[in-house]
């Protein structure tokens, strides 16, 4: 195969994803976006400028070797791209899909401060798929056992890949889960139509190929305390996740028809509600729903609610468009499946009938002010502009606090004040032994992040087995 | 897999089982529940551990064919096994020395959650009255079980066919009236009975603790499903109680989000009953 020159490679544009039609897609749970075919990941590949100093990786939680898999993905070498990213990191597949890649690797590409960057991410999807799909890769030869043994508490992104790091270095790894089904929120918050369960369990297949043994139905807090942990393993890591939904706090909020996002998306992901009543779980399939809030997690909800039927999915939103949260793709996703975007509103009280069902949420229009701490410009309420959104079910879609329930029955493992762990950089918590990362440290935030926690708190496990060393831990920030 | 160790019916729909589940059954203690899931497609459903042995590995659990889930539990034998089960969950209940009589309330087949609560009672010292209520003499259950664990076990039946006829509040009244020292009274049953007891109690300031069966999905404060107003304040029942303050809690309230699925779960029956279901986790 031929080199192209810098020039060549420039004039390549970044090519687009397929996705299915919105007419179509709002009418079945099936993923969205339909993956490339190997024509356009070869062609896509080529625009990589295999940069001597790349800027993407340095940006890659995951640590991935960004250059190397792409170049592989040039070459036609499809499950040598698949090894590159496999080295690094136990859920490619998931990351190609449900990664900010826009604000990560795509952001410091290279090729674009001028022209658009590589398509890095989709790159990612394709090789990973590639390897669960069409072209089995054998799982590397096991590291020398160390003998020693780490329980990794939550089988979600930062708890996978602690597990799949510890045990590729030669540890005894045992993943616990509370749930019936390991994932966390990749399978009871990230809906099938973003991230096929199918996608989730086959990555989670390979780390348990590689020696980790999963545990299920195993309530870390409940079933055994860390404490209790702590006697047979030499090390804990605590990737448990914030898991307890935030509400507002406002008139009404526990009237019927009034969800949390987890609990929403928990019916009908995990426990495949939409499949009812072959799937005994229920959810209300409303004909008019208000999803509350604007990150990803609000995307999700109000997209699964016209796939449950909904005639008008809402999402409201106290501040504009710009400041909203979610992805860029993920709004206009929604925006093409004809959500409607109500900004500029706050919620201040629910209604409801008189079998206490809801029938509407009453809203303040806002204005925008000064730019608040977190850099964006603060909703102000507009006196006397109360409105009443018509609604038959509303999902709260407002964030996450810390389930207390690890956290209270570990001695020694100190919280801040909103009850999420205190870690050093590396994932090191207040007690030796004891490490944690991921939502229960940082508070909600990406897979990502949790994967990149993950990743360090390993090296951090593995150098504490050699050498039991403990500094005096100060929070990371 | 669970297997199901033994079954045994004790009215037309209440059933008890005893199931290996050796994690639950290590650490439980009196007030905690378990969350079971029969098959793949399966709810999850949460149900009282009313009594465990933690050498077997097994836990005890009694439930009333309410539903499709309930209805296909009941289908189970001895042998066949549970897909899933999770727990302990919940708050073990405050069990203390009290400073005069501890009064277990039970109505239907709630007696018997709240019969490792009696017994945890009795262990730590005090003098336990039990008071138990069913419709008529055919549906009461757990009657010596209770017996074997309280100092006095009383019956109300609605028709009159066993014990005294009335409600359980009637007796109640009968033992406050006879002057009996009682610092804590336990109702377990129908939501309604809780809130008859609560209201009775709240004016005479005797401290009252119920223990709440709210709808819940992972069982372990993930989701809110279980939310109830207790005091005012939002609380998840599933991790923070099970047991709350009966006289602070928002009792219309916690009763209309427990109908909250009721034209779903009529629907799910009917499919049941139509298309019938897999057993103990086969396809």
């Amino acid at each position: 195969m031929k080199e192209l020159t810098i020039a060549e490679r420039c004039a390549i544009p970044r090519h687009s994803m397929p996705h299915q039609d919105p007419k179509e897609r709002i009418r079945n749970f099936n993923e969205v976006a339909l993956g490339w075919d190997r024509e356009t990941a070869m062609e896509e590949a080529q625009r990589c400028l295999l940069c001597k100093n790349p800027q993407c990786v340095s940006n890659c939680p995951a640590e991935i070797d960004i250059p190397a898999f792409i170049r592989e993905i040039a070459r036609g070498e499809f499950l040598e791209a698949a090894r590159i990213l496999r080295a690094s990191s136990a859920l490619p597949a998931v990351c190609g899909r449900v990664c900010p890649q826009e604000t990560q690797c795509e952001l410091t590409c290279v090729m674009g401060k001028k022209h658009e960057p590589v398509a890095i991410g989709r790159l990612e999807r394709f090789a990973s798929d590639y390897a669960l799909f069409e072209e089995e890769l054998p799982v590397p030869a096991p590291a020398p056992p160390t003998g020693k043994k780490v329980a990794v508490v939550g089988a979600g992104p930062a708890g996978i890949t602690v597990a799949g790091d510890l045990v590729k270095m030669g540890h005894e790894v045992t993943l616990f889960e509370a749930l019936h089904q390991p994932g966390g929120v990749l399978v009871y918050g990230i809906p099938e139509f973003r991230l096929p369960k199918e996608i989730v369990r086959l990555e989670l297949e390979v780390i348990q190929q590689l020696g980790v043994k999963l545990v299920t139905n195993f309530v870390v807090g409940r079933t055994a305390t860390v404490d209790e942990l702590l006697e047979e393993y030499d090390a804990v890591f605590l990737g448990n996740g914030a898991g307890a939904p935030s509400f507002l706090n406002i008139p009404g909020e526990n009237l019927n028809g009034v969800y949390s996002a987890s609990e929403y998306l928990t019916r009908c992901n995990l426990m495949k509600a939409y499949l009812f009543p072959e799937h005994t779980t229920p959810v209300a399939r409303g004909r008019k729903v208000a999803v509350l809030g604007g990150g990803n997690v609000a995307m999700d909800a109000v997209r699964m609610s016209l796939r449950l039927g909904a005639e008008e999915g809402h999402i409201l939103y106290r501040r504009s468009r710009k400041e909203m949260p979610a992805r860029i793709e993920e709004i206009e996703n929604a925006e093409e499946e004809g959500v409607r975007f109500n900004y500029l509103v706050n919620p201040v009280r629910f209604i409801g009938n008189e079998g206490n069902w809801v029938t509407g949420v009453e809203c303040l229009r806002m204005e925008l002010g000064e730019p608040d701490a977190s850099g964006r410009r603060r909703p102000i309420p507009i006196k006397g502009s109360e409105f009443i959104v018509d609604v038959d079910t509303v999902v709260v879609a407002i964030g996450q606090n810390a389930n207390p329930i690890v956290a209270s029955t570990a001695t020694g493992v100190e919280t801040n004040e909103r009850g999420y762990f205190i870690a050093d950089e590396d994932g090191r918590c207040t007690k030796p032994g004891v490490f944690a990362g991921g939502d229960i440290v940082t508070g909600a935030a990406t897979v990502i992040l949790a994967i990149g926690a993950g990743k360090k708190a390993a090296r951090a496990i593995d150098q504490y087995l050699n050498d039991g060393a403990w500094p005096e831990i100060a929070p990371s920030s | 897999m669970h297997t199901i160790l033994s079954k045994q019916v004790l009215t037309e729909r209440t059933w008890h089982m005893r199931v290996s589940a050796p994690l639950v059954a290590r650490r439980c203690r009196a007030g905690q529940f378990l969350m079971l899931r029969i098959h793949e497609n399966g709810e999850r459903i949460p149900l009282t551990i009313a009594d465990w042995d933690r050498e077997a590995g097994t836990v005890d659990i009694y439930f009333q064919e309410i539903g499709a889930t309930t209805e296909l539990l009941a289908t189970l034998e001895a042998g066949d096994s549970i897909l899933d089960v999770v727990g302990p969950l919940g708050n073990p209940s405050h069990v203390g020395k009290l400073d005069g009589t501890f009064v277990m309330v039970g109505g239907g087949f709630g007696i018997a959650a709240g019969y490792p609560v009696a017994r945890a009672f009795k262990e730590a010292g005090n003098r336990v009255i039990a008071v138990l209520g069913a419709k008529t003499r055919g549906l009461l259950i757990c009657e010596d079980m209770l017996k074997a664990v309280c100092d006095e076990v009383y019956v109300a039946t609605n028709d009159g066919s066993y014990g005294t006829r009335g409600l359980v509040s009637d007796v109640l009244q009968t033992l406050l009236d006879q002057g009996e020292n009682i610092r804590l009274i336990f109702p377990v049953g129908p939501p309604i009975m809780m809130k008859v007891i609560s209201q009775m109690t709240l004016p005479l300031k005797i401290k009252t603790v119920v223990s709440l069966n709210s709808v819940m999905v992972d069982g372990t404060g993930m989701c809110g499903s279980c939310r109830v107003t207790v005091a005012g304040k939002t609380r998840f029942v599933c991790s923070e109680g099970i047991d709350f303050d009966g006289h602070e809690v928002d009792w219309d309230e916690m009763m209309s989000r427990q109908k909250m699925y009721g034209r779903q779960e009529s629907e799910a029956l009917a499919h049941y009953h139509e298309h019938g279901c897999c057993k103990g986790g086969e396809r």
